[in-house]
């Protein structure tokens, strides 16, 4: 499964044209400045102070979020303690655990390591985002089945991992699987199961395909 | 039977304590201290107390902080002073409290914390436990680095066990120290209405911290509620009241506004409890028949900075049967955090010693490792005056695990030419402390036949929810989506002690039962009033009154007396059981193991966990427990251990990158679990006896084992690193 790279920067692996874009779009919006050193120096403009906020346009599970952020603000912040979305978790806030995965452009990555200015103009998908409704996605529907979680607090990671890997691999093989999930750590060790509920929601989802 | 609480899980709609948000919440974060060893001279607020967002700063300079911390060995509860204080000036490991910011964000609290400048006189620091008790070691706590004298257990003689043995073999054995690393961290989110204080903290049993909280804050336990109802993992490290939850108390206090102080990852791994490593010397005598003839252990455990002891020595003294047995026992004080009860304390690191001996004994006088263990089983518990077990399932854990497991055809099977080798291990456990009551439980029938049960203990996770539900359906056949559970709130829910010690089935699940009893006989009384026959002759089943003759039926909604008074309700109380008989799990663990002799690897490709725990309520969540256990038992065996750097006395590897747990990719692709189930009906009125520690118990041993098979070496220290494994097999090369 693809985790977000980072450059010797702390950058993750989104391009620098869609970081620009997304920047500008705020810079639009609100006349904000821009954020991150390597953006500056290409626009000229300088670097926020401390506290300074910038305005971003969040997409998250398709609705349009118009806001102000500190640019070291995280993701993962910006989600859980800002927009109150806490189905994405946290365990380290250092790219260890998984727990804060959510999908940006259908790939998934850790929210704790992607700055909100980072993931402005990207397509963010939570697990709230995975469910209609109040029902439930596939992939949920099989880790219940399966009872493929303890606590249940490395869960919706492990989901949203889950449901990369199957928008990629419909049909995965057990080393995929394990593969798929190998970037969300489960201390109560339900990983078995998840290999089960990942399988179960690959039928599920081909019986749903017809 | 899927969880009750399946979809707040994965919705991710269950609100865990990290999830809290309240209006005008704060945000706390705690400096502490860099150093293994250090006084705090001096600590300047000032500048944090300027930052913008900052309201509130708490240092030992505050009357309010003059709390007692970590009582003195034995003294719990005497009134006698405490070796420390909330944010005392002698800090005397790496991330000990030294003072606390509350910000409205968490990047505020953070710059503030940073902003603070402290003095320390930093001194001589001792970290490793051999050299802790060596004579001029720095003291870590007055009166030396031994905390009081050996705790010694004696039956029989084992010098005369040693002389009448055909063979007797000595090793040492090592353990390291493993941190629990729950995925949730600690902390807590504390709100203040008037003189009430509510707490949403992440804990395994909500009412031990309570008290200890109103204790701290001198308050009356009415005006403390604390709320655990989700928790994400505590494996032991949240049993305990945490500093947090009282800085963030005060800090509330202070700036009138809720506090949230949640642990950072790197401050777990320093300060919330870890299982503390251990040196264990082991001398056996065996016959040649297979006959234990002398167990002795001499153990040494590394505690941490203050006093929290593990014995290691129980299955020692009690799996096997054995008539002479010494187990000397000691723990010394080192610069770093203390240990905390860590999933079946003390337990794993035995069967590390004690497993492992059994197999090369067995090897040495040429018997089968699973014929050895059979040879010595015992239906009394010799820690216990001889008093006999309530059933023992060791036998048929061992015999039907070797069956399963396709022992004898594993074990003959050729070990492949390399790189890589393959072998199998098995080792066998008991779990030996029990928790007990007291439980209060309260179930309600509502006059449509619904039902609410309201528990007080907590669901780590283990399912502990979704059993105690099946148990009132399975009493009053309510269907369990009719049934509601509110649990681990001390507000509006019963006492009952943590859940730790596999002890919430055992305990609280005979209290629901009986309370569900309860309403049963309070429904019959009503029916019998109404219908005018003697209560004895009805019965209620699936939501019906039947006179026994089966003539009469009385359906929920024509019982006047329940229409009136719209639910009934059932209180049980399970108070401290009285037996001559002891209840035990049992358990043995087969793995098999593929070692890659040039590279080091270790890899365990399959499990099988044969379990005696009594009845298996939910298969689901069972066979899930065994697994998540096997799995710990196989960080333990091949990865985890805290490094703690010579130079300086900090930690090396305070984050998940440095200290490995076991991810998707350790994990056997074969893994199976066999439940065994004698129908015990005296261990209590569920027929169960626990299952959350044995299932981590034998597991890391029956991988040495394993291992051992697969190469012919020993490893006597966990964890079973390539570079350990290389350098062994490279001396045993060299030695021949
Ligand atoms: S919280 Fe993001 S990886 Fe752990
Ligand atoms: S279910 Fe507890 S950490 Fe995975």
């Amino acid at each position: 499964m693809e985790k977000p790279t980072i450059d010797s920067q702390g950058h993750t692996g989104l391009s620098r044209r869609s970081f620009v874009n997304s920047v500008a779009t705020g810079a639009a919006a609100e006349a904000a400045v821009l954020t991150l050193p390597g953006a500056a120096a290409q626009t000229g403009t300088k670097p926020p102070q401390d506290g300074e906020m910038v305005a971003v346009v969040l997409q998250i599970n398709g609705r349009t979020h118009s806001m102000n952020v500190e640019p070291r603000w995280t993701l993962q912040y910006v989600l859980r303690d800002r927009l109150g979305l806490m189905a994405t978790k946290d365990g380290c806030e250092r790219g260890e655990c998984g727990a804060c995965t959510v999908l940006i452009d259908g790939i998934s990555r850790y929210s704790c390591l992607t700055l909100a200015v980072e993931a402005a103009g990207c397509q963010i998908t939570t697990v709230e985002g995975l469910m209609n409704g109040e029902q439930l996605g596939t992939v949920q529907q099989a880790f219940i089945e399966e009872d493929a979680f303890q606590c249940g607090y490395c869960t919706p990671g492990q989901v949203v991992s889950v449901e990369a890997l199957l928008r990629k691999t419909p049909e995965p093989t057990f080393e995929q699987i394990r593969e798929g999930v190998s970037g969300n750590l489960c201390r109560c060790g339900a990983y078995n199961h998840i290999f089960r509920a990942a399988q179960r929601a690959a039928e599920l989802r081909k019986v749903g395909r017809g | 039977m899927p969880r009750i609480d399946g979809y707040e899980r994965v919705s991710g709609t269950a609100v865990f304590p990290l999830d809290v948000i309240l209006p005008n919440m704060l945000y706390g974060a705690i400096l502490r201290c860099p150093h293994a060893h250090a006084t705090v001279k001096a600590v300047d607020t000032a500048k944090a107390r300027e930052m913008p967002g900052v309201h509130a700063v708490l240092t030992d300079a505050d009357p309010e902080a003059q709390i007692g911390w970590f009582s003195r060995p034995g003294s719990a509860g005497s009134g006698s002073p405490a070796l420390s204080r909330l944010f005392d000036p002698h800090c005397r490991f790496e991330g000990e409290e030294v003072a606390a910011v509350a910000a409205d964000s968490p990047q505020q609290a953070w710059d503030a914390v940073r902003a603070i400048r402290v003095e320390y006189e930093v001194l001589p620091f001792v970290s490793d436990m051999e050299a802790a008790l060596k004579p001029g070691a720095p003291d870590v706590q007055e009166g030396g680095n031994r905390m009081g004298n050996p705790r010694e257990t004696k039956r029989g003689d084992v010098e005369k066990g040693f002389a009448e043995a055909d063979v007797v073999l000595e090793e040492t054995y090592r353990t390291s120290c493993d941190i629990h690393t729950c995925v949730e961290a600690h902390g807590s989110v504390v709100q203040w209405d008037g003189d009430r204080l509510t707490v949403w903290d992440t804990n395994q049993g909500p009412f031990p911290i309570q008290a200890a909280l109103a204790g701290a804050l001198r308050m009356p336990l009415s005006k403390v509620r604390v709320i655990s109802s989700y928790m994400g993992g505590g494996f032991g490290s949240k049993l305990n009241l945490g500093k947090y939850s009282v800085i963030a108390a005060l800090m509330a206090r202070k700036a009138a506004r809720p506090v949230k102080l949640f642990l950072t990852r790197e401050e777990t791994f320093l300060a919330v409890g870890n299982r503390p490593a251990h040196i264990m010397k082991l001398k056996a005598g065996v016959k040649k028949d297979g006959t234990l003839t002398a167990l002795q252990l001499t153990g040494v455990g590394e505690m941490g900075a203050y006093p929290a002891a593990t014995a290691v020595g129980y299955q020692v003294g009690d799996l096997y049967k054995c008539p002479n047995v010494r187990i000397e026992e000691t723990m010394a004080y080192i610069n770093a955090g203390p240990n905390r009860a860590f999933r079946a304390p003390g337990f794993p690191q035995c069967s590390w010693a004690l497993e492992q001996m059994m197999d090369a004994l067995a090897e040495k006088i040429g018997m089968d490792p699973v014929d050895l263990r059979l040879k010595n089983i015992s239906t009394v518990c010799q820690m216990d005056n001889n008093k006999p077990y309530t059933s023992t399932g060791l036998r048929e854990c061992l015999s039907e695990g070797a069956r399963a497991f396709n022992w004898k055809e594993s074990r003959s099977r050729p070990k492949g030419e390399g790189p890589w080798v393959r072998g199998v291990g098995v080792a066998g456990g008991m779990w030996g402390s029990q928790n007990g009551p007291p439980a209060t439980v309260i179930v309600k029938l509502y006059a449509d036949g619904s039902a609410n049960l309201n528990m007080g203990a907590a669901d780590l996770g283990t399912g502990t929810k979704t059993v105690m539900a099946m148990i009132v359906a399975e009493e009053l056949g309510v269907p369990m989506d009719r049934i509601q559970v509110e649990n681990a709130d001390t507000g509006n829910t019963q006492f009952t002690s943590q859940s730790g010690g596999s002890k919430t089935v055992y305990v609280d699940s005979p209290a629901v039962r009986a309370a569900a009893l309860e309403v049963k006989s309070s429904l019959l009384d009503m029916a019998a009033a109404q219908l005018k026959v003697p209560a004895a002759d009805l019965n209620f089943k699936d939501g019906e009154i039947l006179a026994e003759t089966g003539t009469q039926r009385l359906a929920l909604r024509d019982l006047r007396q329940l229409q009136m008074q719209q639910a009934v309700v059932g209180v049980a109380v399970r108070g401290p059981v009285q037996s001559d008989k002891v209840v035990r799990p049992f358990v043995t663990h087969f793995a098999e193991v593929e070692v890659n002799t040039r590279t080091g690897e270790v890899r365990v490709v399959r499990m099988l966990a044969a379990h005696d725990s009594g009845r298996v309520m939910n298969l689901l969540t069972y066979r899930n427990q065994v697994f998540g256990g096997f799995i710990m038992g196989l960080g333990l065996a091949t990865m985890e251990r805290r490094i703690l750097d010579p130079v300086t006395g900090k930690m090396a590897n305070a984050n998940w990158h440095d200290y490995k747990i076991p991810t998707a990719k350790d994990v056997p692709a074969q893994m199976t679990v066999l439940p065994i189930d004698l129908h015990d009906t005296e261990c209590n009125t569920t027929g169960t006896k626990g299952i959350g520690e044995p299932a981590m118990i034998p597991s890391a041993a029956a991988i040495a084992n394993a291992f051992y098979h697969a190469t012919g070496v020993r490893i006597t220290a966990a964890p079973i690193t390539p570079s350990q494994v290389l350098t062994l097999l490279a001396e045993r090369k060299t030695k021949g």
